[in-house]
C-alpha cells in the first residue's frame, strides 16, 4: 500500500490562509495530504502545537505566516522567527528529520507558491516514510 | 483510630528521595504516631514476598519514587498499586522520568554499548553484557529486563497524587504527609505543593525587561545577585516551573532547572520553557538569532532536564 503522509498546516489568517484560499479559487492543484488549521498569527503557534501534532499521528507540520515586515500585528511573525530555529535545533536532537517541520512565508497573493510548497513537502515526507514516535526504542 | 499503613519504594532513582523523606526531621515522630511503615527497602528488612502476601488494598498509601526503567520496577509498581489504596508518585523521577529519563535519548543497545564496552575505563574484551537469564551449575540466574525507554509511574499504573521535586522540599513532603495523616487529601490527580503558580512568584530577584543578546552557561559569567537570572542570559527554568519550593536555587545564584514540573495547565514543560527562552531573544535578524541560539548547547537536556519521558514525544528517535 502506498504511504500517504498526513501533514498539519498551521496558517495565519491574514496572509497565508488567504494565500491558500487564492490557490483554491484559482484552481491550482496540490496534494490532499495537508489538513489546515487557521490561526490569527504565526506568532500564536506554540512549540507544543507542533509536538502535539506528532503525538496525534501527523507525519509533518507546515507553518505559514506573513513575510517579515508584513505582519498584521506588526511583529507577531518575528516571534516565530525567534522560536522556530530553537525548536528545530531541539527536534533534530530528538531525531526528527529536518523536512518534517517547515516554516514558510506565504502572502495572500502567493497561491501558486503555497501549492508548490505543499507538493514539495508531501513528496519529501512520502520518501521519509511515516513518523513513528517509538522508532529505535520500545515501551514508549 | 487505627494506624495508617504506609509503604515506600524506590525504582529508577538515585536515593535522594529517601534523604528528602527523612528531611522532615522531628516530624517523623508525628508520622510514626499516625502510621506504621510496612515496606521501605532502604531502611527496613521486608522482602518482596512479604508484600505479595498482604491482602489487596491493605496498605493505605504508597510513596513511590523513581521512574520505570526495567521489568522489576514495573512489577513492583503493579504490585504496590494492587496492595495500596492510594498511590503517590514521589519526586521528579516517578512524576516525569527525571534525570534517568534523559536516557530516552538512547535505547538499550546504545546504552549497553556505551556502558559495557566504549567507556575508556572499561576492559570487556568478551563483550559481556547483562542478560535476563544465565545457566550456572547451581541452576538458573535471572536479572530484570532492561527496557529501551524510561517510563513515568503514571504511564505504568494509575496514580492518585503527585509530590514533585528533585528531591521534593521538606515543606512539600510534609504538606502531603500531613494531609494524608489528617485525611484531608485534595481531589485525586492533584500535584501536592503550596499553591504557587511558578518559581518566579517566590523568587526575590528584581525583574525588569527580558531582552537577551547572549546566553551563558553558569560557569561562563559571575551573575548579579539581585537581578533575574534569565535577564542575565542564564537559562533559568523558573518561568516554566511550578512553584512551591520557595525558589532556593535562584537565591543561591543557580538557575532553576525545572524539577517541580510544568506549571498548572501546561502539558509539555520543555516546549513551554523553550517558547519562553525564545521570546526573550532580542533580535529580528535570522542570522543573529541563529548565533544567539548556538549558545544553547543542549536544548533537550536544558528544556527537558526532568521531563523527557513525560513529554509529548517521550523519547528520541534512533536510526
Amino acid at each position: 500500500m502506498n504511504f500517504e503522509p498526513k501533514i498539519l498546516g498551521i496558517l495565519c489568517k491574514w496572509c497565508s490562509y488567504a494565500g491558500a484560499d487564492l490557490c483554491g479559487t484559482s484552481r491550482k492543484k496540490y496534494p490532499p495530504n495537508i489538513r489546515i488549521v487557521r490561526v490569527m498569527c504565526s506568532g500564536r503557534v506554540e512549540p507544543t502545537f507542533i509536538l502535539k501534532a506528532f503525538e496525534k499521528g501527523a507525519d509533518g507540520v507546515l507553518i505559514c505566516g506573513c513575510h517579515p515586515g508584513d505582519c498584521h500585528y506588526a511583529e507577531g511573525n518575528y516571534k516565530t522567527v525567534r522560536r522556530f530555529p530553537l525548536l528545530k535545533k531541539m527536534l533534530s536532537q530528538l531525531g526528527i528529520e529536518d523536512e518534517r517541520v517547515r516554516l514558510e512565508w506565504v502572502s495572500a497573493s502567493e497561491g501558486e507558491r503555497f501549492a508548490s510548497i505543499v507538493s514539495e513537502m508531501t513528496e519529501q515526507i512520502r520518501r521519509l516514510g511515516p513518523f513513528s514516535r517509538n522508532n529505535g526504542g520500545g515501551n514508549g | 483510630m487505627a494506624k495508617l499503613k504506609v509503604a515506600l519504594y524506590w525504582a529508577a532513582s538515585c536515593g535522594g528521595c529517601e534523604i528528602a523523606q527523612l528531611e522532615i526531621g522531628e516530624k517523623i515522630l508525628k508520622l510514626a504516631e499516625a502510621a506504621d511503615i510496612v515496606f521501605w527497602p532502604v531502611a527496613i528488612d521486608v522482602k518482596y514476598k512479604d508484600i505479595e502476601a498482604v491482602p489487596d488494598q491493605s496498605i493505605d498509601a504508597c510513596l513511590f519514587n523513581g521512574g520505570i526503567r526495567n521489568s522489576e520496577q514495573e512489577h513492583m509498581a503493579n504490585l504496590l498499586r494492587k496492595k495500596s489504596k492510594i498511590m503517590i508518585a514521589y519526586g521528579a523521577c516517578a512524576y516525569e522520568g527525571g534525570i534517568p529519563g534523559l536516557a530516552n535519548m538512547f535505547n538499550r543497545q546504545t546504552i549497553f554499548d556505551r556502558v559495557y564496552s566504549e567507556t575508556p575505563s572499561t576492559d570487556n574484551n568478551d563483550k559481556i553484557v547483562p542478560q535476563t537469564n544465565y545457566q550456572v551449575p547451581e541452576g538458573e540466574l535471572t536479572l530484570p529486563e532492561f527496557y529501551d525507554t524510561v517510563r513515568t509511574l503514571r504511564q505504568t499504573v494509575d496514580v492518585d497524587y503527585i509530590i514533585p521535586g528533585c528531591p521534593p522540599e521538606e515543606k512539600t513532603t510534609w504538606l502531603a504527609l500531613e494531609a494524608l495523616i489528617e485525611g484531608k487529601l485534595p481531589p485525586k490527580g492533584s500535584v501536592i505543593t503550596h499553591n504557587v503558580k511558578a518559581v518566579c512568584d517566590e523568587c526575590p530577584r528584581k525583574r525588569d525587561v527580558k531582552k537577551v543578546k547572549k546566553f551563558y552557561r553558569t560557569f561562563e559569567i559571575i551573575s548579579d545577585p539581585e537581578i533575574c537570572l534569565l535577564e542575565q542570559g542564564l537559562l533559568c527554568a523558573g518561568i516554566a516551573t511550578r512553584g512551591g519550593c520557595g525558589a532556593p536555587c535562584p537565591q543561591t545564584n543557580m538557575p532553576c532547572t525545572g524539577c517541580y514540573g510544568p506549571v498548572e495547565g501546561v502539558i509539555d514543560q520543555g516546549a513551554n520553557f523553550l517558547s519562553a527562552v525564545a521570546s526573550v531573544i532580542e533580535s529580528n535578524d535570522p542570522e543573529e538569532i541563529q548565533r544567539i541560539i548556538d549558545d544553547i548547547h543542549d536544548p533537550v537536556g536544558t528544556f527537558y532536564r526532568y521531563s523527557l519521558p513525560d513529554s509529548l514525544l517521550r523519547r528520541a528517535r534512533i536510526k
